[in-house]
């Protein structure tokens, strides 16, 4: 699924890597735990949280996760944004609840990590 | 080469920045990608716990032709019973560690996961020492 798609059904704004909006994800992770996130061994995957701070990007930035959606309508700080640019990744922020964006996600086809 | 890094006890704005520096080193090496990210989550991980448990840090990296060897030792409150701290899901970490999305007891296991070697040393009330190793 394309990250364009992602960005549609979410309703979501790009806030960084709007270049990157046709690159394609294959799976989906939704979690406010970094520590569970830290023990996925895939990388090509879309982060969906709620928890919003610097070490979010830094964890993505460790496991290789290129793509990360705020849901609950959070909005990732400037600090966060540079840090996730620098890094290639692409953020999307929805104003859907992390069940509803998973759902929506998971019924548009894209894959669960387990 | 070496690297050397001072952690704050409590900085969880700068945590982090260690990891993505020896990160884009192991890149600029053309290291495999899955071993660098078994190697800087296994760093993250330690890094974060520094942060979040004692008071000051440094951390230690070695890398040569065929490993990395990463090294943190704080000063701080120690680990009483490290079997226990290695179980999944022991944790003592604060409300505040936790508010940030950590302090799930994971992370003890997850470095063992991610390295080839992992030594653990600690005094109560002095510091932890934590090694770990990892071959290309």
């Amino acid at each position: 699924m394309k990250l364009r798609e992602i960005a549609s059904v979410l309703n979501a704004k790009v806030t960084c890597g709007a270049d990157k909006l046709d690159q394609e994800i294959k799976m989906g992770y939704s979690s406010d735990l970094m520590s569970d996130v830290l023990t996925l061994d895939t990388s090509n995957l879309i982060l969906i949280t709620g928890l919003v701070n610097l070490q979010c990007i830094r964890t993505a930035e460790m496991a290789d996760i290129k793509a990360i959606v705020f849901v609950r309508n959070k909005k990732a700080t400037e600090q966060m944004l540079e840090l996730a640019c620098e890094n290639g990744m692409c953020i999307l922020e929805s104003p859907y609840s992390l069940f509803k964006s998973s759902g929506l996600l998971y019924e548009a086809g894209l894959n669960p990590v387990y | 080469m070496k690297l050397t890094f001072d952690i704050q006890g409590g900085d969880f704005t700068h945590a982090g920045f260690p990891s993505s520096e020896v990160k884009k080193v192991l890149k600029q090496l053309n290291i495999d990608g899955k071993t660098i990210k078994r190697i800087v989550i296994a760093l993250y991980e330690a890094e974060v716990n520094v942060v979040a448990h004692a008071w000051k840090g440094v951390i230690n990296v070695e890398i040569d032709e065929n490993k990395i060897t990463s090294v943190l030792e704080d000063e701080g409150p120690g680990i009483p019973d490290i079997d226990l701290a290695m179980q999944a899901g022991y944790s003592t970490a604060s409300k505040k560690v936790r508010d940030m999305g950590f302090g799930a007891g994971m992370g003890l296991p997850n470095m063992k996961k991610n390295t080839d070697e992992l030594v653990i040393e600690s005094e109560v009330g002095v510091g932890t020492k934590v090694k770990m190793v990892n071959y290309f």
